[in-house]
């Protein structure tokens, strides 16, 4: 009973410090459209594999440098390649293993994340052109005619450390983007002047804006809420200051919305 | 031996009498391959303390969110003078330097085979340097709008927009690239034509095969660089439109331009020291090197592939899904050379007689460091993961884990494994240790931070940041003075080397193997004056 007080205790120790490291986010946000969720799950089964293809090769080598130190008269042996079949096959195994690795458990997965990627038009139900300038983001909806500028909203006093920072610091605009839950969307890229490009780490989606040129991508948000994301294509002296702040709302807000924007000013 | 390196260390068997001239104008005429590998290096490692000191600038603005000590324009002239110096300015001609001073002793050649050629090569490189950094330091005076801004990369058509530094940049690539290519033309014909009698190319130490298979990548891939450098130019004063769409041109051509030269380039960087690794390795573990033959092959393998997968820094400026898949299978290919490396250096460690003198620690700290950043690039590769990576910390991160262990610790290790041949001094050990233990944890305190913010959602490139970064950039910038410190330890090291330490023997290691070690320590200033003979 003593000891297993003496455990709960310990634990919650050990807990306390857990509050501190909130501040330390150590993967993805949550992800909120199909191909997020997907990179997750590669990202996951990766870092696991990856943690233990490393730890397993240092733990050897951490063995190799003990047991066969000089320093305990360890004899160095005399190999320098295969002989026997059964070296041949130990040598040849990591390969194989690696093979499958790259071209099975990463390759046909990946095969896969990447058509449906690049599966922009199938089903999806509203296009969005999302133009790139020095230093802020122009979104239109080419079917209904709406067409606004998004701009950072955090006050310079802030940047200069004049005023004390927002809780959204640089992620806050005048003018989100405003879009349906649950509807595929087909996003186009394009930039007035040098290259952007459109990152919103919860969809999973990045794509650069090119001028002069259209690039695609798609987002189906399965969830109502507020994300924000970063230019993330160095653009020029305010490369830091154009973020990216979506509203994800039900399709009638949506439209409600829309109407307000089309109504002329 | 007080008064060895500091202007005669190369005279150590008098032949004074090659000089005809004393001070400076020995240095500019030399055409002694060891006179010029020295000058490489230390060139190499001023430049790495001045990009050092740039990133050091980064990091302390990055400490807190918000503009503290620099304005944005400020801080992207630093990070790209960071890039571009560390790969140009130091990463390549510290391995030429290397390159330099131990071909010619490794092959049995009295020295490099076009010696006037080896003297041009260097000594472009200062006036290129100079090229490089003077819009910086004339913009710190108030003079121009500084220095090439647009990240190491140039991305058109922000390269075809920024300042007269861009210009300078242009001009300083077309030095640098003529002096690498002039060096690697010198390294291939001394490999093919100087190699002692009897060294047969598959009886050449794995140092030289490394350098070959570098130079041939460097040739080919400087004049695609220089010929993109120029088109940049040529938009930028002369009305073309190359770049411009509007003009019938493209931005992403110039991607495609430089990747096809910046992928290469990282092999490039690290090719020499895949080869200088086993070296080291076979000296402290008393054993010869495992599967020599498959780590040939394996470093012609990673020269081929390193010529053909460059788009997969671009999976986010948009490809056909063809391209992708393209791109992303034969980038994972490389993931297989690379593993016979690593499993070769392992089990040449394996049931050796190990002891872990500061070389030692270098080349191993190499391998499992550079063993992480391998293994990242290969979910980079993943064509539909990567958005979430590219262009953001995590990359960041994985390049500094594949770059800072080879071009610095590699090159460490070789300098602190050659040392004693080149001053007749052994280290000081104690202070060798001390000097990695600080680099390991420097290095890992700087970047593990950064693989976490970035998937947290940082891009790189950026002065301030969102609030909920802050803690690891905190902890990034701690790591990166102590990474920063342990460079001035390095410093402290090679000069009380050079000043004395106990008398080192012509084979300086016990396990040492080679024909450098076969010669006094210091080397005499014409190495071979007769060719050993192989058997």
């Amino acid at each position: 009973m003593q000891g297993l007080k003496k455990t709960v205790l310990g634990a919650l120790v050990a807990l306390g410090p857990a509050a501190v490291w909130a501040g330390y986010e150590f993967s993805f946000p949550k992800p909120v459209t199909p191909i997020a969720h997907e990179t997750l799950h590669v990202h996951n089964l990766f870092m696991v594999i990856a943690l233990t293809l490393f730890f397993g090769v240092l733990a050897l080598m951490l063995y190799s440098f003990w047991k066969h130190r000089k320093s305990v008269g360890h004899k160095a042996a005399d190999f320098t390649a295969p002989k026997s079949r059964k070296q041949w096959l130990w040598t040849l195994f990591p390969f194989a293993a690696l093979l499958v690795l790259d071209y099975g458990v990463f390759g046909i997965p990946a095969y896969h994340a990447v058509l449906m990627y690049e599966d922009t038009k199938t089903d999806a139900e509203l296009v969005v052109k999302v133009t790139g300038s020095q230093w802020l983001w122009e979104y239109e909806f080419p079917a209904e005619g709406v067409k606004f500028y998004s701009r950072l909203a955090t006050p310079r006093a802030q940047i200069l450390n004049e005023q004390p920072k927002g809780e959204h610091y640089l992620l806050e605009v005048d003018n989100p983007l405003v879009l349906p839950v649950g509807k595929k969307i087909r996003f186009i890229t394009t930039s007035n002047d040098v290259i952007h490009s459109w990152w919103v780490p919860a969809f999973g989606v990045k794509r650069d804006a090119v001028p002069g040129f259209l690039r695609e991508f798609w987002a189906k948000i399965d969830t109502v809420g507020t994300y924000r994301g970063q230019c993330s294509e160095l653009c020029g002296k305010e490369h830091a200051y154009m973020p990216i702040v979506v509203n994800v709302v039900p399709q009638a807000e949506f439209d409600s919305w829309l109407k307000s924007k089309k109504t002329p000013l | 031996m007080a008064h060895d390196l500091a202007h005669d260390l190369p005279h150590a068997d008098g032949h004074d009498a090659h000089h005809p001239y004393g001070g400076a104008m020995r240095w500019i005429q030399t055409t002694n391959h060891k006179d010029i590998g020295l000058m490489y290096l230390i060139f190499g490692i001023t430049m790495l303390l001045m990009g050092g000191a740039m990133i050091l600038g980064v990091r302390a603005e990055l400490f807190r969110p918000g503009l503290q000590l620099m304005q944005p324009e400020f801080f992207n002239q630093l990070i790209t003078l960071h890039g571009l110096i560390m790969v140009f300015g130091f990463a390549m001609p510290v391995a030429t330097g290397l390159a330099n001073y131990m071909l010619p002793m490794v092959l049995g050649a009295p020295d490099m085979a076009l010696p006037r050629l080896n003297n041009w090569g260097f000594w472009i490189l200062p006036p290129a340097a100079l090229m490089l950094v003077l819009p910086f330091f004339l913009g710190l005076v108030g003079i121009g709008p500084g220095a090439v801004d647009t990240g190491w990369t140039m991305y058109a058509p922000l390269s075809v927009q920024s300042g007269w530094g861009m210009d300078f940049a242009i001009f300083a690539v077309h030095m640098l690239g003529v002096s690498s290519i002039l060096g690697s033309i010198n390294v291939i014909v001394t490999i093919l034509n100087m190699r002692a009698p009897g060294m047969t190319l598959f009886k050449m130490p794995l140092f030289a095969h490394g350098f070959l298979v570098t130079a041939i990548l460097l040739i080919t891939i400087m004049p695609v660089f220089a010929g993109g450098v120029t088109m940049v130019l040529m938009d930028r004063h002369f009305d073309t439109h190359f770049f411009n769409a509007a003009g019938g041109g493209d931005p992403v051509l110039w991607q495609h331009i430089f990747w096809f030269m910046g992928h290469p380039e990282v092999y490039v960087l690290l090719l020499p020291i895949t080869g200088m690794v086993p070296h080291v390795l076979t000296a402290f573990s008393r054993k010869q090197t495992y599967g020599y033959r498959a780590q040939v092959y394996s470093m012609w393998a990673i020269g081929v592939l390193a010529m053909v997968v460059w788009a997969h820094h671009m999976f986010t400026s948009g490809m056909s899904t063809g391209g992708q898949l393209y791109f992303m299978y034969s980038t994972m290919l490389i993931s297989l050379p690379l593993a016979v490396m690593f499993f070769c250096w392992i089990a040449t460690l394996w049931r050796g007689s190990l002891s872990f003198e500061t070389p030692m620690l270098f080349a191993v700290g190499f391998i499992i460091l550079f063993g992480w950043g391998g293994l990242t690039g290969l979910i980079l590769a993943d064509a539909a993961a990567d958005p979430q990576y590219h262009n953001a910390y995590f990359l960041v991160a994985h390049f500094h884990y594949a770059l800072y262990p080879t071009t610095v610790m590699g090159a460490m290790a070789a300098i602190y494994y050659w040392l004693p041949k080149w001053t007749g001094h052994m280290l000081n050990e104690r202070m060798g240790r001390i000097h990695f233990w600080v680099v390991m944890i420097g290095f890992n305190l700087t970047f593990i931070p950064q693989f976490m913010v970035g998937l947290a959602g940082m891009p790189r490139r950026i002065p301030d940041y969102p609030l909920m970064f802050t803690e690891w950039n905190m902890l990034s910038t701690v790591g990166a003075f102590i990474l920063g410190a342990s460079h001035l330890i390095f410093i402290y090291n090679v000069w009380s080397n050079i000043r004395g330490g106990d008398k080192a023997e012509a084979k300086a290691w016990e396990g040492a193997e080679g024909l450098e070690w076969t010669v006094p320590s210091p080397a005499p200033y014409h190495t071979f004056e007769k060719q050993p003979t192989i058997e």
